[in-house]
């Protein structure tokens, strides 16, 4: 059962600043996509392998040559504030 | 709590001292972990990225199949095993290197385990235990409007965001300051014979974070450890570490309780401070990376890779003590650096004095090179010509002392040395007749040297093969002026 208190937690872990009422309705959200893995728990997987990837495929690799970048402009182009050719961002530290 | 300057005065032997050291290192790919953009250091801010790199939504990885190489070959390198599969995980952190708010890593499923590297402290040498070596992406670079505490704003560059990461962590087995600093430079020495990394600190190529805790002498449980970032230099981790060590034994004398932290290593203050970060905990939420599918490493490839390993430092040392019998420490400099390594024994092919040969180097190559690159000074004087300019001194046609001018002009010239002899007439004066002469001129014009030495002042003598070798331009042969003026002054005794 997820409790409020996860729901505050993991919204903190996620920068994510959520209302009263959106912090309940995660909490409903979240307890309902739970209760779906319990339906899908029931499946009978024994013998079979647990694995991350739903495509049975390994070994997708590249050689190591260099291709093309993107120009420099088009990279910055997003962002919020840049100081030159550099991207700037709010101070790091917590007072 | 006030920083505690080092050397405090309380006693160190009570304590036991546990050091961790995790090493990131940059491998020398030509392009990044997971895209085709360069790794090239010093290139304009944000000129070597792409969506992949600065992590745009939608874009796919893909990795590189030579940092996974390297990767083989270094795990080989610190004997660990291969697991058999692998697989990237995503590690989440907020911080504004890294621009997807999650790290491409390994986590549960490393590519190696279990593993040792060889130290040298004092003559005596320890294996340290290896618990793992991981790929990851090296994330961008911050440069903070002002200190790190002050600034107003950060500004980053995203071309190092990518660059294969390779990250060891060895088990917590060091004991001193001083066996961590041994612990790196071995480390450094290893990759950079095996051509997986630059190994250049300055250039953040190898950088270093260390966990330290105290316990007290013979418990089995570990203290509460403190992890200290920031570790750039061989200097800086041993200082580091020294302070650190005295902070937390000053803390425990005064039964202070040491707080699991992160402190920052700030080499200008000489000091640690604890890291206030916005980063929550360290619940980094890994889980298997979607983009990404696994790997299975074959057998064969890894077994191909262990046949092409070099030699390593440590048993090159060796070989050189039992084949050319050089002292250990001779062969611990020669051998730190491939590059010197391949020279020398290049230039004994040639030329096999190998004392002579590594006299040579450790004096005149080394003083030249100054810290240099050995390979931009090895294409000025090949080994062939320094095997030459020795054969030139082994066979009395120049002394040692013309030598040195000579191995200069070669450096600034890139000419060998018999052509340089040649042509400023540097040959060795060992003609009996002329050299007669010009002692029996510098006699008759130093009657007072004669008079110190008829009185047994023996250094009067030095003094007048001094002036010899003067008057000759210093290519009097030595040994024969010496012969020369011993029997004439013998002559004017009696
Ligand atoms: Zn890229």
């Amino acid at each position: 059962m997820i409790e409020r208190t996860d729901v505050e937690h993991v919204a903190r872990l996620t920068r994510l600043a959520l209302t009263e009422a959106e912090l309940e309705r995660m909490r409903e959200q979240l307890n309902s996509i739970l209760a779906h893995l319990d339906t899908l728990r029931a499946v009978d997987t024994e013998g079979v392998e647990p694995t991350s990837h739903a495509v049975d495929v390994v070994n997708v690799m590249r050689e190591d040559e260099v291709e093309p970048c993107f120009p420099q402009d088009a990279m910055l182009a997003n962002a919020p504030d840049r100081s030159g050719e550099l991207f700037r961002v709010p101070r790091i530290l917590e007072d | 709590m006030a920083v505690t300057p080092p050397g405090a005065d309380v006693n160190p032997d009570r304590y036991e001292v546990v050091i961790g050291l995790e090493v990131h290192a940059q491998l020398r790919t030509r392009s990044k972990m997971f895209c085709g953009c360069p790794t090239r250091f010093g290139a304009p801010p944000n000129s070597q990225t792409c969506p992949v790199c600065q992590g745009m939504p939608g874009v796919l990885p893909v990795v590189n199949r030579r940092a996974v190489e390297f990767g083989i070959r270094t795990a080989l390198a610190f004997h660990c095993r291969v697991n058999a599969a692998c697989r990237f995980a995503r590690k989440h952190y907020y911080y504004p290197d890294m621009p997807k708010n999650y790290q491409i890593s390994q986590y549960e499923e490393p590519l190696a385990e279990d593993g040792f590297l060889e130290v040298d402290v004092d003559g005596s040498s320890r294996a340290i235990g290896i618990q793992r070596l991981h790929l990851e992406e090296d994330v961008g670079k911050l440069l903070h409007e002002g200190t790190i505490e002050t600034a107003k704003a950060s500004l980053v560059d995203f071309n190092r965001s990518g660059v294969p990461l390779m990250e060891t962590v060895s088990r917590p087995e060091l004991r001193s300051p001083e066996e961590a600093a041994a612990y790196l430079r071995a480390f450094r020495a290893i990759v950079v014979y095996l051509d997986v990394c630059d190994g250049n600190m300055e250039e953040g190529s190898l950088r270093c974070d260390a966990n330290v805790s105290l316990r007290p002498r013979g418990a089995a449980e570990l203290g509460t450890k403190v992890e200290i970032k920031n570790l750039n230099s061989f200097r800086n981790v041993e200082r580091a570490l020294k302070f650190e060590v005295a902070r937390q034994t000053a803390a425990l004398a005064v039964d202070e309780r040491i707080v699991q932290e992160t402190r920052l290593w700030d080499a200008d203050r000489e000091v640690t401070r604890s890291m206030r970060s916005k980063e929550y905990a360290h619940d980094y939420r890994y889980f298997p990376e979607p983009d990404l599918v696994p790997l299975q490493i074959d057998r064969r490839w890894v077994e191909e890779i262990r046949a092409e390993l070099p030699e390593l430092p440590r048993a090159r040392r060796q070989r050189f003590v039992s084949r050319y019998g050089l002292s250990l420490s001779t062969s611990d400099i020669l051998t730190h650096h491939g590059p010197l390594a391949d020279y020398f024994e290049a230039a004994v092919t040639e030329f096999p004095d190998a004392k002579a040969v590594s006299n040579w180097i450790l004096s005149e190559f080394l003083r030249v090179l100054a810290g240099g690159d050995e390979r931009v000074l090895s294409m000025k004087v090949p080994p062939r010509n320094l095997a030459g300019l020795l054969r030139l001194i082994a066979d009395g046609t120049i002394s040692g002392k013309i030598a040195k001018d000579v191995f200069s002009t070669m450096v600034d010239t890139g000419e060998d040395a018999p052509t340089i002899v040649r042509r400023e007439g540097l040959t060795q004066v060992a003609d009996e007749a002329v050299l007669d002469g010009i002692i029996d001129a510098v006699m008759a014009a130093n009657p007072k040297a004669i008079e110190d030495f008829k009185r047994g002042k023996t250094a009067a003598k030095k003094a007048l093969v001094g002036q010899v070798m003067k008057a000759t331009g210093g290519k009097a042969n030595p040994a024969l002026v010496d012969r020369l003026l011993e029997d004439k002054l013998s002559k004017i005794q009696t």
